[in-house]
């Protein structure tokens, strides 16, 4: 979308409160549905950004939502919302509100077909095939980006993370269990911990087997709709797993 | 020192060695083992000064206790347990306890769908041990007792200011997020900021702070910009001094700012290189918003956005100050005759 590669150019709107005043004015600002349409296109590139991080920050994911979602709204009071979905698929759009449940899904959920209900304008892409989409929005990313180099830094870095990513998430995935579970087995799990954590290395190789153990319990329980998806995954993250402590270790 | 790194606490010693012994019987200088048949006497080895080392290591690894990244640790004025804060759960641990964890405060919600708010922050009270204090991404604070019930879900008490209409935006709610959340020393008051102020709060006062002071409010007519480059999602700390009379802040471009609530005067100061050499004074700084610009005086819009002051600490009783601007650590402290620093 060309439209963010030339925004780096062009300084954002500030100021919208004042623009209705202005508007007859000096020279061509864009009018105030232009400039809340272009912050709503940019809050959803940043969402759909961040489920490309396997460890997306979840504070920032829920205000850049809430903001789509004050947008929305706001544009459904206005009847500009029912406009733009009449145009593009002829509906009704008052129940088409943000879902915050695009926060939580990693882009793996995504690839296992679980859908993400929402928004006009990104509905395709994500029902798309995301790994296709992936680079295209990586190249918008780093164009949007390239001028405040701190952040292009962070995104360069999040990527050696990535396998550490799916290592925590099979972590997350034991811990949405245990929640469900009794205090006792959760007392079993940790019993297993071993306390002489003043050695890296043995740190390091004591949480991998606790993981390896209790991926495979998280495994049977986990009351998981795709779980063909699930098992096939389990060996690949031991695998992931195996790498993960090399990397770890040798750093 | 606790580091929370991503989810799993660590509690590191520091320690810091002056001497070392010299003269062992078995080994050498460089550390090889001797040939034995070259001793012929025993000697005490004795303790010779060098040059200071810092050594830090890890004592206790507090690991799997938070499903989100830790945002926040507080150490109990009974100086036996300590709370970690991620985005949705707090939980309460002991220090010499690894393996397990009481978790306090959930607010993840049945559905994930309908998460609105996550928590930003926390600390313990000072002096009272089943007190303590979170915020929130929407502004507010939450002052919860343990001893009310086991997991604190309902507060004993909410502090929210009302949003002012005239100001609203898109914005409002993201810069109405808390970054950080400090008890005065006394006990009486929190000190609380968010991405334009620092607030004063007094806990017997729910309904709103009693004192804002402005951090950057020159950046109000620039959010749009600051959201694109995601710096409106930066979360500063602030700090009170030891006698709770100045409140500190970082700022961008490198600039901190001090805030003194009696005389209700602020200072603007910059931590870098360039601008103080070791022992000067620092020089007091302006942000110029249009109008008459003196000399020295820097415009908004050559600020650098990527020199964030986001970490500022003040030693507990005296003052001295300590600022991280991105690689630096600077220490500060204040020359004895002179006024607010």
């Amino acid at each position: 979308d060309t439209m963010f590669v030339r925004g780096l150019k062009r300084k954002c709107f500030d100021g919208e409160e004042d623009i209705e005043g202005t508007l007859a004015g000096i020279k061509a600002i864009p009018s105030y549905n232009l400039q809340r349409q272009s912050l709503l296109d940019m809050s959803l590139v940043k969402l759909q950004l961040c489920h490309m991080l396997v460890e997306p920050n979840l504070c920032r994911s829920v205000l850049i939502a809430n903001t789509v979602r004050q947008i929305q709204e706001e544009m459904t009071q206005d009847g500009t919302w029912q406009m733009i979905n009449t145009q593009s698929t002829g509906q009704a759009s008052l129940d088409r509100l943000v879902s915050t449940d695009i926060l939580c899904r990693s882009s793996r959920e995504q690839a296992e077909g679980k859908h993400v209900s929402g928004y006009s304008t990104f509905n395709k892409d994500f029902e798309g095939n995301q790994a296709q989409d992936s680079s295209e929005t990586m190249s918008t990313t780093s164009s949007l980006q390239a001028p405040r180099n701190l952040q292009s830094n962070a995104w360069e870095m999040e990527n050696p993370q990535e396998n550490k990513g799916n290592f925590q998430k099979s972590l997350d995935q034991i811990f949405e269990t245990l929640e469900n579970k009794s205090p006792n087995s959760v007392e079993d799990l940790f019993s297993e911990v071993d306390n002489s954590y003043y050695d890296f290395d043995t740190m390091l190789t004591g949480m991998m087997s606790n993981t390896k153990m209790g991926h495979c319990d998280g495994l049977e329980t986990f009351p998981s709709p795709t779980t063909t998806a699930s098992n096939s995954n389990c060996k690949s993250d031991l695998n992931e797993l195996d790498h993960i402590v090399e990397i770890l270790v040798e750093s | 020192v606790f580091s929370p790194k991503d989810k799993t606490i660590k509690l590191w010693k520091i320690t810091e060695r002056d001497k070392r012994p010299e003269g062992y019987n078995l080994k050498d200088e460089e550390g090889k083992l001797k040939d034995l048949s070259t001793v012929t006497s025993l000697q005490v080895p004795v303790l010779k000064p060098m040059d200071l080392m810092v050594e830090v290591t890890p004592r206790r690894i507090f690991a799997n206790g938070h499903t989100y990244h830790v945002n926040s640790i507080s150490v109990n004025s009974d100086c036996e347990t300590y709370m970690s804060a991620d985005d949705l759960r707090i939980n309460l641990w002991h220090l010499a306890i690894t393996d397990r964890s009481f978790n306090i405060v959930d607010i993840k919600p049945a559905n994930m769908e309908d998460l609105t708010e996550v928590i930003t922050a926390s600390e313990f009270h000072p002096h009272h041990c089943n007190l303590f204090v979170y915020s929130s991404s929407k502004g507010s604070l939450r002052l919860c007792d343990m001893r009310a019930s086991a997991l604190c879900d309902k507060h004993s008490k909410l502090y929210e200011e009302p949003e002012d209409p005239s100001n609203r935006s898109f914005f409002s709610e993201i810069i109405s997020s808390v970054s950080d959340v400090k008890f005065s020393h006394s006990g009486r008051y929190m000190l609380t900021r968010d991405y334009l102020t620092v607030k004063v709060w007094d806990l017997n006062m729910e309904t709103k702070p009693v004192e804002t002071y402005q951090v950057h409010d020159y950046l109000r007519s620039k959010l749009c910009s600051l959201y694109e480059n995601d710096c409106i999602f930066d979360k500063f700390e602030c700090a009170w001094n030891g006698s709770d009379s100045v409140i500190m802040t970082g700022a961008y471009n490198n600039f901190f700012r001090m805030f003194d609530r009696n005389t209700k005067r602020d200072v603007t100061l910059e931590a870098s290189r360039e601008s103080s050499k070791p022992r000067a004074i620092l020089k007091p700084r302006r942000v110029c918003v249009g109008g008459k610009r003196r000399k020295d005086d820097i415009s908004v819009d050559s600020l650098d956005f990527t020199k964030k002051i986001l970490h500022t600490a003040w030693h507990p009783t005296e003052n001295i100050i300590a600022i991280a601007a991105t690689n630096n650590l600077y220490i500060f402290q204040d020359k004895v005759n002179s006024e607010m620093h």
